[in-house]
């Protein structure tokens, strides 16, 4: 994939993310903090399919922007093609595991499944 | 016939000891020799120095005077040429167009360019700054020629001439490159001066080849790892503005520019 469209989706997912996490920031405080962390409520976030779906978007959203972020670190930290590749690879592997464990989550949660 | 003496002039050179009027200043200057050793060492020089020696007239004293085997590559001595850039005082500046006066301070540390490899003493590689610059495709692509006499001229108005004009100014002299801190650690970067180049080249209305320099800059260590410090725009001795030309290019990436 050409460098552009990858620092699009970058620059992309960093909006929306941003957006996403202050919707998340204010429905905390729609009642008090202590509250919304209790144990009922949380699941209750997770009932809520409109809910359950940003909370998924988050998570695709901040894996892809943060493992991006850490291979265009990595890249300007050392050379080689081998090394180059592996990061590459690595990084979208540790995307997808990141997600797909989160995404785990959020569906055993909604499910009641624990 | 009226005969008309004119008086001669008179010439009177005003003799002063050296050691008793004149200002000096410590040069600290690097010593490398990468075949036989990567270790810098610091030699000081006391020079005589007037209100307009340049770095470069104290270096080139040093060498007539103190010690031949200094090396340094220089030419023009009027910032034209872009050979003689250095690190002075911690920063990448032309010695030529540095005047020590300026500098304000009695010892001064000169050193080869970061981001170089080093030849030896402050005489550095360009090759991987040439070569970069090189890829850029740094002319004119187009399938028409102004030297047919069948086709027009081509025209370029003072706005279009403005989009690129400061960035035409460039002398290679790769002090960019040595302040770019995304070079100290990506040795594969392409660097402001090519990029800023690219821009040159694309933002110019005469030119066709757009497409194939975006190509060239958009890739892994390209256009996107500059973090716009804009230390290269600092130390350009030119004026030109590397870290908006790469700004402007990026916009082309995005879809911002035309």
């Amino acid at each position: 994939m050409r460098e552009s469209i990858i620092m699009k989706i970058h620059y992309g997912t960093a909006l929306g993310a941003v957006a996403l996490v202050a919707v998340h920031i204010l429905m905390r405080m729609s009642q008090k903090f202590s509250d919304s962390l209790a144990y009922q409520n949380v699941l209750a976030n997770y009932h809520f399919l409109p809910y359950a779906l940003m909370l998924e978007v988050i998570l695709v959203l901040l894996s892809v922007h943060g493992f991006n972020g850490l291979r265009v670190i990595l890249l300007e930290l050392k050379q080689g093609a081998t090394y180059e590749r592996a990061i590459n690879y690595g990084s979208i592997a540790a995307m997808a595991i990141l997600i797909a464990y989160g995404s785990r989550t959020i569906l055993m949660a909604g499910m009641g499944i624990s | 016939m009226a005969t008309v003496t004119v008086p001669k002039e008179e010439k009177t050179a005003v003799v002063t000891s050296p050691e008793s009027t004149q200002k000096t200043v410590t040069l600290r200057i690097a010593r490398i020799n990468p075949p036989e050793s990567t270790e810098t060492k610091f030699e000081e020089f006391k020079v005589p120095v007037q209100k307009w020696t340049t770095v470069l007239e104290s270096i080139l004293y040093v060498k007539q005077n103190l010690d031949h085997s200094i090396a340094v590559r220089y030419s023009c001595r009027q910032a034209s040429c872009g050979s003689c850039g250095m690190k002075i005082n911690g920063k990448p500046r032309l010695a030529c167009y540095t005047k020590i006066s300026e500098l304000e301070s009695n010892v001064i540390t000169i050193e080869p360019m970061n981001n170089f490899p080093i030849i030896r003493d402050l005489a550095v590689n360009f090759e991987q700054l040439f070569s970069t610059h090189k890829k850029m495709k740094p002319f004119i692509i187009n399938e028409e020629s102004e030297v047919n006499s069948d086709t027009k001229e081509f025209i370029q108005t003072p706005q279009d001439l403005e989009k690129f004009l400061q960035f035409s100014y460039c002398i290679k002299c790769g002090l960019c490159n040595s302040a770019c801190p995304t070079m100290a650690t990506d040795t594969s970067f392409i660097g402001p001066q090519g990029l800023a180049q690219a821009y040159r080249y694309t933002a110019d209305n005469r030119d066709k080849g757009k497409k194939d320099r975006l190509k060239i800059v958009d890739q892994s260590h390209g256009i996107w790892r500059c973090h716009f410090a804009g230390s290269c725009s600092n130390v350009c001795p030119k004026g030109v503005d590397p870290a908006m030309a790469i700004q402007l290019l990026r916009g082309y990436l995005l879809g911002f520019g035309k």
